[in-house]
Formats: C-alpha cells, sequence, structure tokens
C-alpha cells in the first residue's frame, strides 16, 4: 500500500439532530493522506457539525468510522492528542499573550520543551518582537496566523480548519493558503471548510454538502464532469431581463449573473443548446464555455432545495 | 502501548501503517515523562493559564483582597448581638425617692439610655411607634406609698419586641436589676418586702467565652462566610467564562481531561484561600483580638479543606449553568441558606430539625463548628472528626458531580 494513498479520515453513514432537526444525514467520506480537502457547502450545512464529529466533540446518533485509525466512537483521546483544530471563531485566550498561549498549549500536548518550542512557533510566525503581546491586541489577520500556529505547534497528523479564512483580506488568504500546501507538501492533511470558490479550487479534493447531506465528492474536474452540466457563456446588453425569462425557459437549470456576463447552463446539452440558437440575437452574443465549480455548485444547491425541504 | 502494536483492523489483517505511525508516536513518547506526570503537566498547563488569568484581571483581583478585608472590618466592629445603650423614656408620676433610685439603678446597667422624661401616659406609643425608644417606663403614682404599705405596686415596661434580640438583653438586665434595687432602703420594718435568695445556689460557668462578646463569635465565623462568598464566586465563574469566550471548544479539543481541567482552574483560588485565610486571621488575632487557643496548624488545615469544598461547589455550578449570570444567581442561592442555616447568624440549634438537616449538608455549618472549636476551645482533630468527615464526604461529592456535570463534548 503507498503510504500516500492511505485513508486518515473514513467515516461511514454519520448522522447527526439537534432538538429534532436533522443537521448530518447519512454523509460517508474519506480523506487521503497529505492531501487537502475542502469542504463546501452554504451556511448552516452541517460543515462545522461533521468536523466536529470528526474529532470527538460530537457524537454521532449513527454511523461509524475512523479518523486517523482511530474509531470516532471511542477513541476521542487518541484522536485528540494528533489533529489540530482550528474553530471558527478566534478561540486563543486574549487576555494572554502569544508566548503564554502558545506554551499552554505546548504543555497541554505534553511537548518536550513548551517554551523552546513556542520560541521557534514565534519566529516562524515572524512575531518575534510581538511574543509578549496580548493575544486580543492583534489584527485580524494575524489572530488567523496564530491559531494556525499554534494548531500545528504540537504536529498533528491532521488539521481541522472551520472556515480559516472568514474575515481575512485577500493578501492574508493567499499567505494562508501557502502555507497549507507546504503543510500538506510535508504530508500533514487538512479538511478545510470553507465558503470561497478561489478556496475551493486550491483543494485536491473536494466535498460539496448542503442540508446536511454530501452532494459530490472529488477533485475540481471529476466534480465538473460528473455534473453533466453544459454552460452557455452569455454576453451582451439588457440582460437583466434576458436572465429572468431564462429561469423560467425549459432546459436551463441555472442562470448567474457573473460581471456584465451571465452563465446558463442546464444538463440537458441538446435543450441548452435549442435555448441558445432562440434567444441568440443582435447584440446578444451566446458562447459555449466548459462550466466552474461555482456554477456546478449553485446547480448543486438549487437541486439539493427542492430534494431536502 | 505495545498491546497496541499488533491492533488488526476490521478485516483481521493487521495494518502496516497505522502501526508504523505508531512507532514514531511512540519514539516520542517514550522520551515523555510516565502518564502520571504528563497527566500533571497538563494541570499545571491550566494552573498557569488561570494564575496569568487572574492575575490580568485588575478587578477581580482587587476584590478578592478588597472583601475579605472590608467585610472583616465591617462586620466584625458592627455586628453586635448583646445591643447597650438603648433609647428609653421614663415616665415618672411619682417622684418619689424610690422611683429617682429605680431610675438611676436603671441607667447603671448600661442597657438604657433615658433620652424623654415624659409627663403624661398619651406620650409613651407614638415614641414606641415611631422606634424613637425601645423601652418606655411608667412609674406610677403613689409608687412609693404603696410600696411600704406592702400592696405590691406595679411598674410598667413597654418594649419594642419587633427585633427580640435587641431587647433581649435589656430585658434579662432589667429583671435581675429589679430584684436587687431596693434591697438597702428596705431595712427594719420594711425587711420583710425584700425579697428573700433561694435557699440553694446555682454556678453557671460560662466557658470560652464568658464575657459573652459577639466579636468572639462573629469573627470566626466571618472567616467561614468570606471564604464561602469568595471561593463560591471566582470558581463559578470559571468555567462559564470559558464558554462565553469561545475558548472552551479549542479546550475541549485538546488532550486534556474533565480532572485536570477543574484541579488546574480550583488550584490557583485555592492559593488565594489561603492568602485569604492568613489575612482574615491575621487580622482577627491582633485587630480583633480572638485568641487562637487551639493548634494554629490544624486551623490551616482543616481552613483549607473548607476551602476545597468550597471551590468545588463553586466550580460544580460552573458546569451546570450555561453563562455567568446564572452560575452567580446559583452562588448566591447557595450562600444564604449558608449563611442563616449555618449558625453563622442565629444558633444552630434554634432550627427545627427539618432546617437542622438542610443545615447538616452545608459545608459552613461543619467549618463553623471547626473554627469556633479550635480558636476559642482549642479543639483538635479528634474533636472535630465528625465535621471533618462531614466536610470531607461533601467534597468529594461535590467533585465527583463536577467531573460527571463536565460537558466533555459539545452534544
Amino acid at each position: 500500500m503507498n503510504a500516500d494513498d492511505e485513508i486518515v479520515i473514513d467515516v461511514r453513514g454519520l448522522n447527526k439532530s439537534f432538538g429534532g432537526k436533522r443537521v448530518v444525514e447519512d454523509l460517508t467520506m474519506q480523506v487521503r493522506r497529505g492531501r487537502i480537502h475542502g469542504f463546501l457547502g452554504p451556511n448552516g450545512s452541517g460543515k462545522t457539525t461533521t468536523i466536529r464529529m470528526l474529532c470527538g466533540l460530537l457524537t454521532p446518533d449513527s454511523g461509524q468510522g475512523s479518523c486517523l485509525g482511530f474509531d470516532i466512537l471511542t477513541e476521542q483521546t487518541e484522536i485528540k492528542r494528533r489533529i489540530g483544530y482550528m474553530t471558527q471563531s478566534f478561540s486563543l485566550y486574549q487576555d494572554l499573550t502569544i508566548r503564554e498561549n502558545l506554551e499552554f498549549i505546548g504543555r497541554v500536548y505534553g511537548l518536550d520543551d513548551p517554551s523552546a518550542r513556542a520560541t521557534e512557533a514565534i519566529e516562524q510566525l515572524g512575531l518575534t518582537g510581538r511574543a509578549n503581546q496580548l493575544a486580543a491586541e492583534l489584527s485580524g489577520g494575524w489572530k488567523q496566523r496564530l491559531a494556525l500556529g499554534a494548531c500545528i505547534m504540537p504536529r498533528p497528523q491532521l488539521l481541522l480548519l472551520d472556515e480559516p479564512t472568514a474575515g481575512v483580506d485577500p493578501k492574508a488568504r493567499r499567505d494562508f493558503w501557502d502555507e497549507i500546501h507546504q503543510l500538506a507538501h510535508e504530508g500533514l492533511t487538512v479538511l478545510v471548510s470553507t465558503h470561497y470558490m478561489d478556496e475551493a479550487e486550491r483543494c485536491h479534493e473536494i466535498a460539496y454538502i448542503a442540508y446536511g447531506h454530501l452532494l459530490t465528492q472529488g477533485t475540481t474536474a471529476e466534480i465538473i464532469a460528473a455534473s453533466g452540466l453544459s454552460t452557455y457563456v452569455v454576453s451582451g446588453v439588457d440582460l437583466g431581463d434576458l436572465a429572468g425569462t431564462l429561469k423560467h425557459t425549459p432546459g436551463v437549470d441555472m442562470v448567474a449573473p457573473f460581471g456584465a456576463k451571465l452563465h446558463v447552463a442546464g444538463r440537458d446539452a441538446g435543450a441548452l443548446d435549442r435555448v441558445a440558437e432562440k434567444f441568440t440575437a443582435p447584440g446578444v452574443v451566446w458562447e459555449r464555455d466548459e462550466p466552474n465549480l461555482e456554477d456546478v455548485f449553485i446547480d448543486l444547491m438549487g437541486r439539493a432545495r427542492s430534494n431536502y425541504p | 502501548m505495545s498491546a497496541s502494536a499488533d491492533r488488526t483492523g476490521p478485516q483481521g489483517e493487521p495494518q502496516p501503517p497505522r502501526s508504523a505511525r505508531r512507532a514514531t508516536h511512540e519514539g516520542e513518547r517514550s522520551r515523555r515523562l510516565p502518564r502520571f506526570w504528563a497527566s500533571l503537566e497538563r494541570l499545571y498547563a491550566v494552573f498557569v493559564k488561570e494564575l496569568i488569568q487572574l492575575r490580568r484581571d485588575r478587578l477581580t483581583f482587587a476584590t478578592m483582597i478588597a472583601i475579605p478585608v472590608m467585610q472583616l472590618i465591617l462586620f466584625g466592629f458592627a455586628i453586635n448581638s448583646d445591643p447597650k445603650h438603648l433609647p428609653t423614656a421614663v415616665l415618672d408620676n411619682d417622684h418619689s425617692a424610690y422611683s429617682r433610685l429605680f431610675i438611676t439603678a436603671l441607667k447603671a446597667t448600661d442597657y438604657f439610655d433615658i433620652r424623654y422624661s415624659l409627663s403624661g401616659p398619651e406620650q409613651i406609643d407614638p415614641l414606641i411607634l415611631s422606634g424613637a425608644v425601645n423601652f418606655a417606663v411608667e412609674i406610677p403614682q403613689d409608687f412609693a406609698r404603696k410600696l411600704a404599705r406592702g400592696e405590691n405596686p406595679a411598674i410598667l415596661v413597654v418594649a419594642d419586641a419587633a427585633d427580640p434580640t435587641a431587647v433581649n438583653g435589656a430585658s434579662i438586665a432589667l429583671s435581675g436589676m429589679a430584684a436587687q434595687v431596693f434591697t438597702r432602703e428596705l431595712l427594719g420594718p420594711l425587711q420583710n418586702l425584700s425579697s428573700k435568695p433561694a435557699p440553694y445556689e446555682v454556678r453557671l460557668q460560662k466557658r470560652y467565652n464568658p464575657a459573652g462578646e459577639t466579636r468572639l463569635n462573629i469573627v470566626p465565623g466571618l472567616v467561614g462566610t468570606i471564604l464561602t462568598l469568595t471561593m463560591l464566586i471566582f470558581t463559578a465563574l470559571s468555567v462559564t467564562r470559558e464558554v462565553e469566550r469561545n475558548t472552551m471548544e479549542s479546550l475541549l479539543a485538546m488532550p486534556i481531561n474533565p480532572v485536570e481541567i477543574m484541579l488546574g482552574k480550583i488550584l490557583p483560588y485555592a492559593a488565594v484561600g489561603f492568602f485569604q485565610m492568613t489575612l482574615i486571621a491575621v487580622a482577627a488575632r491582633f485587630i480583633f483580638d480572638v485568641p487562637v487557643v487551639g493548634n494554629l496548624g490544624t486551623f490551616v488545615v482543616l481552613t483549607m479543606l473548607f476551602i476545597v469544598a468550597n471551590l468545588s461547589v463553586g466550580y460544580t455550578f460552573s458546569t451546570i449553568s450555561r453563562n455567568q449570570l446564572q452560575a452567580m444567581q446559583m452562588s448566591f442561592f447557595f450562600f444564604l441558606p449558608s449563611i442563616l442555616l449555618s449558625g453563622f447568624m442565629f444558633p444552630f440549634r434554634g432550627m427545627p430539625d427539618w432546617a437542622q438537616d438542610i443545615g447538616s449538608i452545608l459545608p459552613l455549618t461543619h467549618y463553623l463548628r471547626i473554627v469556633r472549636g479550635v480558636m476559642l476551645k482549642g479543639a483538635g482533630f479528634v474533636d472535630l472528626a465528625a465535621d471533618i468527615a462531614a466536610l470531607g464526604a461533601f467534597t468529594l461529592a461535590a467533585m465527583t458531580v463536577a467531573v460527571l456535570r463536565f460537558r466533555q463534548t459539545l452534544d
């Protein structure tokens, strides 16, 4: 067995309800070692719940699985020792300094020399001059970097990141992703939830979840191919009115404006071709295009909404 | 760890990647301390963190020093269950040597401070009703004459008994005084009017606080109430604070167990409690002149037990409540009965059995017996065994509940 193909997360049929509401339904997924696995889906789709079940913070109502080879139902302590979990909100102690926060984590994880490891992490983060600053005083981007630094300091084998880049500026986001890729290259497995399509495209593999259901998973190319969508890009004038008309036209499954253009997609390629012919007019140009990830997700979400109300 | 190396997968075949991974982990582990020390290290991590947070929170820190000092000075000096110099009004209709003698004797008891000399009986009720006086004394006309004739004249003393404690001491002093006041005057032919002594004697030996000074009762009790209040509140907030500041989720995702978290959070406050105890004990000895008859070591050890008991209760509340407000409310829900049913404010034995039963659950009840026992009576471990056992059992029970209640998951 090739080490790179080793399955790190392997869960089957996970279910979780809160107060009678199914938040995660029958979720099955696998994540391979050294991969960056993107976890996408609208708000309230069950991403955070799934991540919490993986690291032992929530007990699934039913289902089974393993994380890093340990049972998620019975061996949570072993899992916790080997993962780094970055929560959605900043979860370091705001009234502790950067150094104190890192030393606390170092001690909890039983690192050999927490103080030296904290110094090392501070250097890597580029926070050397600010080690004695309170965590509360850091800007959003720095807080996020520090949180990631704190997660990887105990050298986990799996990183679970819950919307790590929410509210962070584009430059900081880019740096963050470069860092993630570097870590994955070194053999760390990363499961990251996000709302951003550009981030989704930077993942090795993607899982799309909506209303507690895993709708699709695979690489970007696989997901696009599996969607069976054909897409046209429409450019021209008065596209607003056209968009309204197209939404109710048979053969069109998705209409979405992208800047000055319209993305029109449908699962029946022939039907969509006929629509394109019909609505082609002077000043309105229809061009065939490859569907992008966002087209696929918007379509999936639209379908999911009608399937799982 | 060696047993886990031959673990097998669901299909019964060995899983090479996993055992390989475990081996690397084991290598890291063997350099590490054994399990117990690793656990202590995590406990220490929480301890240091809490200590830093405590130090940074200036207001809390100031409160911790201010509360014991203020309460001790305030209550230690203020509370007095045997009040003297109570405002009194006198209506003397007789104006005889006897009536004047009676009034002088009244003043001499120190309990009565004569503020009003009245001229008519209609003046009594308004004064009592408005609370301007606690006592009104009415000496009838012809008191001296009737006394001499042996007609048994009556002096009316009206007392405001709405607060029984306030007039209790004075009432006792009054009856004692009345029996004695005319002994010297009733001589010769009037001697048969004088009251005769009983044919035997009762000797009352008041131990430990012969002068009946409230201070000696209140100040040791204050050690208990102050520690209850501060210890309870600080720990009650400790877990809910993590929840409210969004740090709980991360903490739970770390490899640390509830016992380590609990002890790590409780210990800094035990240190604070130790400091408060020292402060109060020094003040008791040197400001309030309360003797420490018993062994100081016994006092320290048992006070620490009491501190841990209260910390456990506070921590339990912290695991039950969802926010800091609820935690505070629960603390007060526990604090009030502690003060009222423990024997701090009112005599424990004066309560009905059911109330005594409730009181017996509270740590303060047992600690009051312990602290009064050690400080005033010189009691030792053996004398206090029952109370120590009760306190220990309570602590253990509270800690167990806390650990069981601690939500290790977010379910």
